[in-house]
């Protein structure tokens, strides 16, 4: 038997975030001020204010960076590995831990990616997949360097 | 400040694995160890800074290791800063000393991850554990992704890292891991967490170390035999966590080396030997660039042909750093910056000056920097 994904605590301050991707939204905490962030806080860590609230995603972004686990650190993993652990930028600003659902072979910093909510073990997870190719882009073998990360 | 304070004594106990030893005794033979190398009773100890052991956090800690060393300090407590706060400590030793709070400082850090409890490195980062994102591994693997991403850095620049340290710790007869490293058995080695490779990865290790910090003028009156200058220190956090972070590829290195060298009134090329925190392979580079020995994005260059080798440009890591003489976070490169200074390290680089010293918490999280100087 192998061990249960290890759940996300759900708290007063984070319960909107997992409610809304069981309904296949990703959301995060915009401030009055204009500041946008995840993971959930009570407060805006920019201008301190507690004007707080919840917006949608538009579901685009940029894979900043990934890594390939090759050894598991909970049982959980043991029989996924290889698997990827990525940071994907949103559109909006906020940056999240995810995971990409492509091939690692196809992967590359700075690639396009858009929104996949997955159900894994019945826990809603905010995945991303790389974009479809515009004919006007490059491919993503060969990215562009951009020291913007 | 410059020159006025000094580290009169460095002391530790064996590295490796040190079964049944609990952090508290270790710190104590750290610390006997480095009064008697300054030649000083423990009676003039008026201050005890400890950094925290990574591996077991306990309420009172710095107090508790006083009580062991049977001290009553006027100024004494436990910090927690990941692997930079060695050198922080010294350093607020010395504002210390300098605002008349105390004279006599002893600074000590001992932990037993190996034998005791490894948890800590690889515990779960925050609600993102149903993705996988464990380890202190991987947040450094994210870097370096980006770092390769950027600037075309390539395995083998990573590997030299390895060399060096592996090459300078295989005499050493303290050091946890003598065997030294190849190019192609670096290349062949395990992957970790991609692109980190099990040689890019600091051991992880039992054991203690301290320092003894005073004034020079005090070192004087009690006849310390070989006194180290401490020329300057400075320090950076970036505060947010690897993710959120707005430039994966920079680090609190800059802020911290420009501070040091300003109140040093030195430069990159005034360091004759230096030793660079090495956690991960990825660490030194970065640090080599934010200190400005080389550009940004410059250092897989800069460390090629052994560079970083005893003998090379700017030697580094001469007893092993944290890839082979102990996984312990930071104060081994501080006593071997101190040897490096006096003439007395095993691989000793000739007519030392200056000696720079790097430490580094969390995943690049804090930095500080530490110049010792004859
Ligand atoms: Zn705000």
């Amino acid at each position: 038997m192998t061990m249960p994904l290890p759940a996300p605590e759900n708290t007063e301050i984070s319960r909107p975030y997992w409610d809304a991707l069981k309904l296949g939204r990703l959301v995060f905490q915009r401030c009055e001020c204009g500041h946008a962030w995840l993971p959930a806080r009570r407060g805006c860590p920019s201008c301190l204010g507690d004007k707080v609230q919840w917006e949608q995603a538009c579901g685009k972004g940029r894979l900043v960076s990934w890594v390939v686990y090759h050894t598991a650190y909970h049982d959980a993993f043991k029989h996924r590995l290889p698997y990827n652990v990525a940071i994907v930028e949103l559109t909006e600003g906020p940056r999240l831990i995810t995971n990409m659902v492509d091939s690692h072979e196809r992967l590359a910093c700075d690639a396009a990616v858009e929104l996949r909510v997955e159900s894994d073990e019945g826990i809603a997870l905010a995945r991303f997949a790389l974009s479809p190719r515009r004919d006007d882009e490059q491919g993503t073998g060969s990215p562009a360097r951009r020291n913007r990360a | 400040m410059r020159a006025r304070y000094v580290v009169a004594g460095i002391g530790h106990t064996a590295f490796g694995k040190l079964p049944g030893r609990d952090t508290i005794s270790l710190n104590v033979e750290a610390c006997r160890n480095a009064l008697a190398d300054a030649g000083i009773d423990k009676s003039v100890v008026d201050a005890v800074l400890i950094k925290v052991p990574t591996s077991a956090h306990q309420f009172m800690y710095g107090q508790k290791v006083a009580e062991a060393l049977g001290i009553k300090p006027r100024m004494g407590g436990a910090w927690d800063q990941g692997g930079a706060a060695n050198i922080t400590l010294i350093s607020f030793a010395i504002m210390a000393i300098d605002a008349g709070q105390c004279d006599v400082a002893l600074i000590c850090y001992a932990d037993n991850p190996r034998s005791g409890n490894r948890a800590v490195y690889g515990r779960p980062r925050g609600d993102d554990a149903a993705y996988g994102w464990f380890s202190t591994a991987a947040g450094y693997a994210m870097i370096q992704r980006r770092h390769m991403y950027e600037f075309g850095t390539r395995p083998e620049h990573l590997g030299a890292v390895a060399i060096a340290s592996r090459r300078h710790g295989a005499g050493n007869p303290n050091a946890q891991l003598r065997s030294p490293l190849t190019m192609e058995q670096y290349l062949n080695s395990a992957l970790l967490v991609e692109p980190l490779r099990r040689d890019d990865c600091a051991l992880v290790s039992d054991g203690g170390a301290a320092v003894v910090v005073m004034s020079a003028k005090r070192a004087r009156a009690l006849g310390v035999p070989a006194p180290v200058p401490v020329l300057g220190f400075g320090h950076g956090q970036t505060s947010y966590d690897v993710q959120f972070r707005q430039s994966l590829t920079s680090t609190e290195a800059v802020r911290a080396a420009r501070t040091a060298f300003s109140m040093a009134g030195l430069k990159p090329s005034d360091v004759d030997v230096a030793q660079l925190y090495d956690c991960f392979t990825i660490t030194v580079l970065m640090t080599l660039e934010d200190y400005g020995f080389c550009s940004k994005g410059q250092a897989g260059d800069f460390v090629a042909d052994g560079a970083i080798e005893i003998g090379g440009a700017l030697p580094i890591n001469t007893s092993g750093g944290l890839l082979s003489e102990t996984g312990m976070p930071g104060m081994q490169l501080i006593m071997e910056g101190v040897r490096q200074v006096r003439g007395s390290a095993r691989l000793q680089v000739p007519n030392v000056k200056v000696c720079l010293v790097s430490n580094q918490g969390g995943t690049m999280h804090t930095h500080s920097t530490l110049l010792l100087g004859a």
